[in-house]
């Protein structure tokens, strides 16, 4: 890694020097990796799993599937009955939606703790949260294809959200639709563009990997490196044979919905064709757009609601400046630690309430919610970064303090009894 | 830190069951204590039981087909492997017992003919209008999908089929509508399709209200999965394998990683150093630091 790699053959040597793959391959096999890191961190190859995943079954799908309102219903069901093993294709295409998603969760609330998104990583992190909202740009065009009830009323929804912009609403509106409603044109355009973004996507991950490998990971206790020393291990074979692991146990449980519970994580409204005469009870979008979902319909205006749906999604984009602790990981930040799980409990909640009808107690408990999201992020990081305390950091990763269980606490007790409340290092 | 890493470990998992619960109480959100019987599909090994299948089929042939099609089959389909499994024979005897449109011929004219195994399941009505017209105002809803297309799935239909009651005191309906206990909102447009002896089952068993819901429910869970026991199949093989290469990928990983950290000090040099670091913070005294 730090000394420049030749290739042994001469032909290697003149390839190489002309298009260099072979630097490339030996670059990400000896890639210095943390020896701390645990299994939270398999999650990045496990998504990329899954959208190589996603890409496959999805162009399989995609030779036999019919974008037309007329036969899109229809063709699943010819892809589901007659198509060799269509019903597998489908089946890990819809449920490795799911999948996706909640790894992607683990990986940014595995960022948010290790507070992974800070300097240098911030371009990362940015990244990473455009991956995330073309994400679900592209889930939620692939939930429209089947014309269900549900993906005609969620597209009827998410496309009208558009109209509340003033002035120009309207005609984004129809603009979008491609017409007066969503019809025809809006389908064929959602099925271009959930062919198309899935490769932008790809993109985005190389530039994200890319990123990644200038400064290097971060690791649990969100202390720098010290590159090629005992502190790091290549990347291969020891991160591969780590993440592979992690990944089949991702895989069965993967599997686990694809053959024995397909449909759970689907609505069965979208088995019945789409009919604009007829409004579904309840228009709910897939689970992992609920927490957005209820965060629009907290708002009681309707711009006020996308405002706000868009913008906890870009406040995530300003978090590393948001959070001004010079402490990365929360295991040596005591409150922020806590404030981290109120907020995963903040988002389940939105989740929870977002598949509830906005009306009661549902909708009380949706404003909160709403509101704590924003204050964690507007309020509360800016002031934890001025006012917690952190507790002592170890002065490298191979502190033996940090092998011995009990031995932290041990540490901190005399730290804070020697050192006073200046606190803040070990060094 | 292996401490902290329990900690989160349990956390995560706990969330991630409080979320699925919350996801599983929203699917099954009209559940209302349905009917239970037991369905020999259900479960990892589960697989359909043919003869309740060929039952099943009559039952929807006899008493459902005058209103609700089931456009998504072929007559085929009744002899393919993990379903009925009519011989071929019986299956074509079955598809020329329907007269289907074809054509145009040579002279550009349609013309009807006997159906073959190839044809999909002809239709009570030409299109949903119609059929809409013809049965009040309630469209009798396509069933190839509709043990998926309903929250309850199979035992909803079972206990819809069951579940026609005189209604309560003071409960309004409107002529032509019918009280059903398990019907969401408890209006239903069909009036209860079964009764005891209306279909006289070709193996002789005996066709009780209740065996024959449970027949015709058998069958519209398999025309909505066709494949359903190929899934079962495949995905208990696909999950007995991946376990035995988890383990032994583990074993490798856990290998490999040895070879990493043979280049560590050994544990006795671990703990005098940790004891040295404590030592600088709370002197000499070593009663303190056990």
């Amino acid at each position: 890694m730090s000394e420049k790699y030749i290739p042994k053959s001469k032909f290697a040597q003149w390839f190489d020097s002309r298009l260099p793959l072979l630097s490339l391959s030996h670059h990400l096999k000896e890639y210095p990796t943390p020896k701390n890191l645990n299994y939270w961190w398999t999650f990045g190859g496990i998504l990329t799993f899954c959208l190589i995943t996603q890409i496959v079954t999805g162009v399989i799908l995609g030779m036999h599937y019919v974008a037309h309102t007329d036969h899109a219903f229809e063709s699943i069901e010819h892809i589901m009955r007659d198509v060799n093993y269509g019903w597998l294709m489908r089946y890990v295409h819809a449920n490795g939606a799911s999948m996706f998603f909640l790894a992607v969760y683990i990986h940014i609330f595995r960022g948010l703790f290790y507070g992974s998104y800070k300097a240098p990583r911030e371009v990362i992190w940015i990244i990473g949260v455009i991956i995330y909202l073309l994400m679900m740009a592209t889930a939620f065009m692939g939930y429209v294809l089947p014309w269900g009830q549900m993906s005609f009323w969620g597209a009827t929804v998410i496309t009208n959200l558009f109209s509340a912009i003033p002035l120009v609403g309207e005609s984004i509106t129809t603009w979008l639709w491609g017409g007066y409603s969503v019809d025809n044109p809006t389908l064929t355009r959602f099925y271009a563009l959930h062919y198309l973004l899935p490769f932008l996507i790809f993109g985005l991950i190389i530039l994200h990997i890319w990123a990644l490998h200038v400064p290097g990971n971060n690791n649990p206790t969100g202390i720098d490196v010290k590159k090629n020393t005992n502190e790091t291990m290549p990347f291969h074979p020891y991160m591969v044979m780590k993440d592979i692991t992690a990944l089949l146990v991702f895989i069965i449980i993967f599997f686990w919905f694809v053959f024995f519970a397909p449909n759970a994580l689907g609505h069965p409204d979208n088995y019945i064709e789409a009919n604009p005469l007829v409004t579904p009870t309840h228009i709910v979008p897939e689970w992992y757009l609920l927490p957005f979902y209820a965060i629009l319909r907290a708002i009681p205006s309707k711009l006020g609601g996308v405002i706000f749906m868009f913008a906890a999604i870009f406040v995530l984009v300003l978090l590393p400046w948001l959070d001004t602790s010079k402490v990365r990981s929360s295991v040596f930040r005591p409150i922020y630690r806590k404030f981290f799980w109120v907020l995963v409990g903040t988002v389940i909640l939105l989740g929870y309430l977002g598949a509830k009808p906005p009306e009661g107690i549902y909708l009380v408990l949706s404003r909160i919610a709403t509101a704590y999201y924003f204050i964690h992020f507007l309020v509360l990081l800016p002031l934890l970064g001025r006012y917690e305390k952190t507790d002592p950091l170890p002065i490298s990763i191979s502190d033996p303090v940090l092998n011995k269980p009990g031995f932290v606490d041990k540490f901190k007790k005399a730290a804070a009894q020697y050192e006073g409340d200046n606190v803040g290092s070990f060094k | 830190m292996r401490g902290i890493m329990l900690v989160l470990l349990n956390r995560l998992i706990i969330t991630i069951f409080i979320s699925i619960f919350s996801i599983s109480s929203f699917a099954e959100e009209m559940n209302t204590n349905y009917l239970k019987t037991k369905w020999s599909f259900k479960g990892v090994f589960g697989t359909f039981d043919r003869a309740s299948l060929q039952r099943g089929y009559q039952v929807y042939q006899e008493v459902c087909a005058g209103c609700h099609s089931v456009q998504h089959l072929s007559y085929r389909n009744l002899s393919e492997k993990g379903g009925p499994e009519f011989s071929v024979e019986e299956a074509k005897a079955i598809a020329a017992q329907f007269e289907v449109e074809d054509g145009p011929n040579s002279d550009g004219e349609m013309f009807m003919r006997p159906g073959r195994l190839s044809d999909k399941f002809v239709k009570p009505y030409p299109n949903v209008e119609a059929s809409t017209a013809a049965n009040g105002g309630a469209y009798p809803p396509d069933m190839s999908v509709l043990a998926k297309a309903r929250a309850g799935g199979a035992d909803y239909i079972y206990s819809l089929l069951l579940g026609y009651e005189e209604a309560p005191e003071g409960f309004e309906l409107d002529e032509g509508v019918y009280y059903n206990k398990y019907m969401p909102g408890n209006k239903i447009k069909m009036s209860a399709p079964l009764m005891d002896g209306i279909v006289e089952y070709a193996d002789g068993t005996e066709a009780t209200t209740a065996q024959m819901s449970k027949d015709v429910t058998a069958f519209l869970v398999w025309a909505a999965e066709p494949h359903l026991e190929a899934q079962h199949r495949m995905g208990f093989k696909a999950i007995i394998y991946l376990f035995v290469l988890l383990t032994l990928v583990y074993m490798s990983k856990q290998k490999v990683w040895s070879r990493f950290g043979s280049k560590e000090e050994p544990e006795e040099e671990t703990f005098d150093r940790a004891e040295r670091v404590v030592t600088k913070y709370e002197g000499e005294d070593p009663k303190t630091f056990k």
